[in-house]
């Protein structure tokens, strides 16, 4: 398991308590799961995710993951319609282990404010969090 | 420290029966045919199943061997938590292999069944007596399914009452197959988060409570292994708001005889006879989950029922408001078998003793761990202690690693990463049947390996090495299961 000190945490993004990250994009935002959330989970072993088009809510479940520990729900981090959804990491889970700011994101979602986005975690105060053990 | 308990011998490698045997050779001799060949039907010939050709002793030498590789409670201490791992006394098997029962038929009408009802008919009672409610079901196969039934309970309750409501309480120590047989139901769980000791807050569940809410589930003692003190005020809320008190008696070895459910609010309990009341277990089965429930409850129980008339016992379908039959037959008649001979080899004293060995013998290990495993919340447990990962975390050793290590000195490891609210959990459960010298063992060998940690954690992370098996690809195995042979 890492140590804090070694979790990637790029500035550019923002990010939630519950250990997700954001990336606008234009109109859209891309989410995953964060550094510390996948080598906390383990070798993750299936995702599951949200039907495109679909609304959730500002901290509702959008996604479900499972390790080789536990299952674990992913918590939405900004309001908005499901845009898009990484089709390749429903068949290949360790997408999200190699890579989860790349090739492991899990949704694009349209916010319904997408000034929302500027109310998240920065990465300086996540990783704040992190170290109070949060 | 003294000789480790875990040692290599010769282990013997043994082939898929598949890779066995020659074509032709057979484990037993047919007589000649005397009878006139009376050939099959066309549409009912065809290629037989692929089985292999094999002697009897190929056969015997293949299951022989693959035994060896294999641990159970008779091997050693087995502290698997929330499993209650404990000895199964030989009598039971004795007492359940009697050819009277051992060769009953199902289908045998009642006349001809009379000591079978009778044992489910007496079990019953026993069960309802060390719950402390008023009527018993044994159908339910295992824990899960007597869950389901009683969330099938719940549900024909508040139907008749003339109103259904949608949600169930789970607390976020409850076993986690509770949340699932809610949903199962049709029910949304709804978790409520326990209190900084541990355990359940009055107030938490007052916040929760309401009209669409059926009622909550409560695991008594909790998966932390700490007991539901408020279980009294909690269940009188769930009471005066309308709805019902479901209790999961997975871990009733921490009680037997000193706290009865029924006593402290709980209307619907199931209890799993494979692990309190001591039957074979593990690797999926077989188990059983009767269901207890109080005196106005009685009427939904599932059909049919064992009933007695003029001192006979027959199965009765005459309630019109159960839920019906959960299971075939009468459920595991085996495991009931068993847990009767249990209790009555037991006897109330006995049945007593059995909890507070167990609480005791928790505590004896939590307190000679907890200067170098981090207790999870830091005050007696019942019968199950669990640990943190926190003391390790500098080491970067892991809980599995640690795990993996113990197999190594000769002991199956605890349970780990369960339950979730504790941080790479430990959760040990060494049951009343180990004696001093065997918890000593376990002690001494895993303060070792938590030394290991800290001095060599390279020999912790290619553990084990002293098993047929070392580290299986558990991940390979979740990302791409095969199924078939």
């Amino acid at each position: 398991m890492k140590k804090i000190e070694e979790i990637q945490l790029p500035e550019e993004l923002r990010y939630s308590p519950d250990h997700e990250w954001v990336r606008p994009e234009g109109d859209l935002a891309r989410v995953g799961l964060t550094d510390y959330a996948q080598d906390q989970l383990g070798d993750i072993v299936y995702v599951e995710l949200p039907a495109v088009g679909i609304h959730i809510a500002q901290g509702a479940v959008f996604a479900t993951v499972e390790s080789v520990k536990s299952v674990s729900e992913c918590f939405m981090p900004l309001a908005g319609e499901i845009a898009a959804v990484n089709g390749p990491l429903s068949d290949d889970p360790v997408l999200l282990n190699q890579s989860p700011y790349g090739d492991g994101w899990m949704v694009m979602v349209k916010p319904d404010d997408p000034a929302a986005v500027s109310q998240l975690l920065t990465a300086e105060a996540y990783l704040a969090r992190l170290k109070g053990g949060v | 420290m003294s000789e480790s308990l875990g040692t290599t011998g010769l282990v013997l490698n043994e082939p898929l029966l598949w890779e066995r045997g020659k074509k032709g050779r057979c484990g037993f001799s047919m007589p000649a045919g005397d009878v006139p060949s009376s050939p099959l039907p066309a549409e009912l010939t065809g290629d037989g199943p692929d089985f292999p050709d094999l002697s009897e002793i190929e056969v015997v030498r293949h299951y022989t061997r693959l035994s060896t590789w294999n641990f159970g409670v008779d091997t050693g201490l087995y502290p698997l938590g929330s499993c209650t791992m404990k000895y199964n006394p030989k009598i039971n098997e004795k007492l359940a292999g009697l050819r009277g029962f051992a060769a009953a038929h199902p289908l045998l009408p009642s006349v001809l069944s009379q000591g079978a009802l009778q044992l489910v008919f007496d079990l019953e009672r026993f069960l309802a007596e060390i719950t402390g409610l008023d009527a018993v079901t044994l159908q339910p196969a295992a824990g899960a399914q007597g869950e389901l039934t009683g969330m099938l309970i719940i549900h024909a309750y508040h139907r008749l009452r003339g109103k259904q409501r949608t949600k169930i309480l789970i607390p976020d120590t409850a076993h986690g197959t509770n949340p699932a047989s809610a949903a199962l139901c049709g029910y949304l769980p709804v978790p409520v988060p326990s209190g900084p000791d541990g355990i359940l807050l009055p107030e938490t569940v007052v916040g929760l409570m309401d009209s669409e809410t059926a009622g909550i589930m409560i695991t008594n003692p909790n998966t932390l292994g700490l007991f539901e003190a408020n279980i009294r005020e909690i269940a009188r809320i769930v009471h005066d708001r309308g709805g019902l008190v479901y209790g999961d008696g997975a871990n009733m070895n921490a009680v037997l005889g000193v706290v009865k459910p029924g006593a402290v609010g709980v209307d619907i309990l199931h209890l799993n006879l494979h692990k309190t009341f001591s039957t074979p277990h593990g690797g999926g089965g077989p188990g059983a989950g009767p269901v207890a429930v109080r005196k106005d409850l009685v009427r939904f129980l599932p059909v049919p029922r064992v009933v007695e008339r003029n001192g006979a016992y027959e199965l009765s379908e005459g309630f019109p408001e159960s839920v019906g039959r959960v299971m075939a037959f009468h459920g595991h008649f085996g495991v009931l078998l068993r847990a009767h001979a249990y209790i009555l080899s037991m006897g109330p004293d006995g049945l007593k003793q059995v909890s507070r060995l167990a609480v005791l013998n928790a505590n004896y290990i939590r307190e000679k761990l907890k200067d170098v495993l981090h207790p999870a919340f830091d005050r007696p447990c019942m019968h199950e202690c669990v640990f943190s990962d926190q003391n390790q975390q500098e080491t970067g050793i892991t809980t599995l690693e640690m795990a993996k290590r113990l197999i190594d000195y000769g002991y199956h490891p605890p349970t780990i990463y369960f339950p979730l609210v504790v941080h790479g959990a430990i959760m040990i459960e060494p049951t009343e049947t180990e004696t001093k010298e065997d918890l000593d063992g376990f002690i001494e060998a895993f303060r070792s390996v938590v030394r290991e940690a800290g001095e060599n954690p390279g020999v912790i992370r290619e553990a084990p090495v002293r098993c047929k098996l070392r580290r299986v690809d558990e991940t390979a195995a979740a990302r791409n299961p095969c199924l078939t042979g």
